[in-house]
């Protein structure tokens, strides 16, 4: 067994996302887990009920009907000062959609892993980011992984945010529903889970106590509910600092180091291309055949979508002339139709940055994106020059849709 | 006081604090007791759904010369005028007279 000795002993294995989520969940010892099945996050739930039962994990687990249920199962249960966790994917998390809000409002530091998949109809169930973007208000902190390593850390470093008392969020942790959830990769996990555990302490926060009451999401007016709804954009601001924080002494204590915007030969790019989650891989892939052929150009990553990395995003830009993001969902009828190019084009705006953002929307339903596809949008992109930009979004692939 | 000071989430971290929020200002109705008609049964202080119909050990002499040896009293700090008194009275002592502001 192949082990990294520094700076503790971690062991490496071979997993698949969802179990990476529930090897976590187990190291940093949760009390309450909620779980309905949906594909393709199932993986993660059974995993964990398995190590209920083999006595790993020392969990209540409750079954539930339905999403809507879990994460209230969760809300209650955390509302009692637990450390709780679900998952879910898909309808599921359209399903749970009224409750994120109820969660966040209520200031309670949950975690949730969501394997992103297609929304119906027409039904499927394979890798799109539908589901994620649509809960994109609802103030949870939102991290997107991109291998089942940094799946591991980061559901570490989310109870690490969560339950800080400047934080006090619902953190998700998203990765690609299939490509990531159901494939295998090597990676490291802590060998001591007593070292996980202690570096995610337990803190006090107010909490439903029979000896020392209080009301939790109560009725309140027009004449302060504002000011209320104004504590959580400043606990997602203040959020920002504490993950670039808690992103160091991931760093430090188990020696993987994570950025809100990762970036691949950006220095004397002049074209970059960015997008999310798994197929990053792919497009560090498609970077380099392009480098090959002479082109001058990077990859940039989103690690964070919410709270949004503005200063990291504009670093990483400077001094590129063209930004080609690639999308994996659909805002309809929007200007632009991809939700994290919407964002992007906002920032650059407000950072006064003066290049041109490309928007392309790509592997919508589970449709494979490879190094070919980058490579494709990468040339038609200069192919087309400004009316690239001008076209507001490129759908991809579509058949039937033309750009030239 | 700006958001700051306010506990987190809205959430109410004082037990037993609804005294302070004096409901009588809702009210669009003010029940008045007709002391010389009421027959002191009860019925309005187990109907109401505010707990504010108070029993006074005050003496109440009736305009006909009958002794009571207490009184009922409404508390209109907190009364918020729905009329369930009114409705149960099976003597009709109870009138709902329009508040003037």
């Amino acid at each position: 067994m192949e082990t990294l000795e520094s700076p503790i002993r971690q062991v490496r294995v071979v997993l698949n996302s969802n179990y990476a989520v529930a090897y976590a969940v187990r190291d940093v010892d949760v009390d309450v887990i909620a779980t309905y099945p949906i594909t393709p996050q199932t993986g993660v739930v059974e995993k964990l009920a398995e190590m209920i039962a083999e006595g790993e994990l020392d969990a209540e687990m409750i079954h539930v009907e339905s999403e809507h249920s879990a994460l209230s199962a969760i809300i209650g249960a955390s509302a009692t000062g637990a450390r709780v966790f679900t998952a879910t994917a898909s309808q599921g998390l359209e399903f749970m959609h009224e409750v994120l809000h109820i969660a966040s409002g209520m200031r309670l530091p949950l975690v949730m892993s969501v394997a992103t998949r297609a929304i119906s109809a027409p039904i499927n169930i394979w890798c799109d980011y539908s589901d994620l973007m649509n809960v994109r208000d609802s103030s949870w902190i939102t991290f997107i992984a991109s291998t089942a390593q940094e799946v591991y850390d980061t559901i570490i470093e989310a109870y690490m945010v969560a339950e800080d008392p400047r934080v006090l969020l619902p953190v998700i942790v998203a990765y690609d529903g299939f490509w990531m959830s159901h494939t295998y990769e090597p990676l490291y996990v802590v060998d001591d889970r007593s070292y996980v555990r202690s570096l995610v302490p337990r803190r006090d926060r107010v909490k439903l106590d029979p000896l020392k009451p209080v009301t939790m999401g109560s009725i309140v007016g027009p004449d302060w509910f504002y000011e209320i709804k104004y504590q959580q954009v400043e606990a997602m601001k203040e959020a920002y600092d504490i993950i670039r924080d808690r992103d160091r002494d991931v760093g430090k204590a188990l020696g993987r180091w994570y950025e809100p915007v990762e970036t691949y030969n950006i220095d004397d790019a002049e074209i970059a291309i960015l997008t999310y989650g798994g197929i990053y891989g792919s497009l560090l892939e498609s970077v380099d055949k392009l480098r090959a052929k002479g082109y001058r150009v990077g990859a940039i990553r989103l690690r964070l979508w919410r709270p949004f990395p503005v200063n990291e995003l504009y670093k990483a830009v400077k001094g590129l002339s063209t930004l080609i993001v690639v999308d994996r969902a659909i805002s309809y009828g929007a200007s632009v139709a991809g939700p994290v190019a919407l964002e992007v084009i906002a920032t650059l705006h407000r950072m006064g940055a003066g290049l041109d953002v490309v928007n392309y929307v790509a592997g919508i339903g589970g449709r494979p994106i490879t190094e070919r596809d980058f490579e494709g949008m990468f040339e038609l992109t200069l192919k087309l020059s400004r009316k690239a930009r001008e076209l507001g979004t490129l759908y991809w692939g579509v058949r039937g849709v033309s750009y030239e | 006081m700006s958001w700051r000071e306010l506990p987190i989430g809205g959430m109410i971290v004082e037990p037993g604090n609804s005294i302070a929020r004096k409901t009588g200002d809702w009210r669009v109705f003010r029940p008045i007791i007709d002391q010389d008609l009421c027959t002191r049964c009860l019925i309005c202080w187990m109907y109401c759904p505010d707990g504010v119909i108070k029993v006074v050990d005050t003496p109440y002499r009736t305009s006909k010369g009958r002794v009571w040896s207490f009184t009922l009293e409404i508390d209109y700090d907190y009364c918020k005028g729905c009329g369930i008194c009114a409705e149960e009275c099976p003597v009709k002592a109870i009138s709902m007279v329009e508040e003037v502001r």
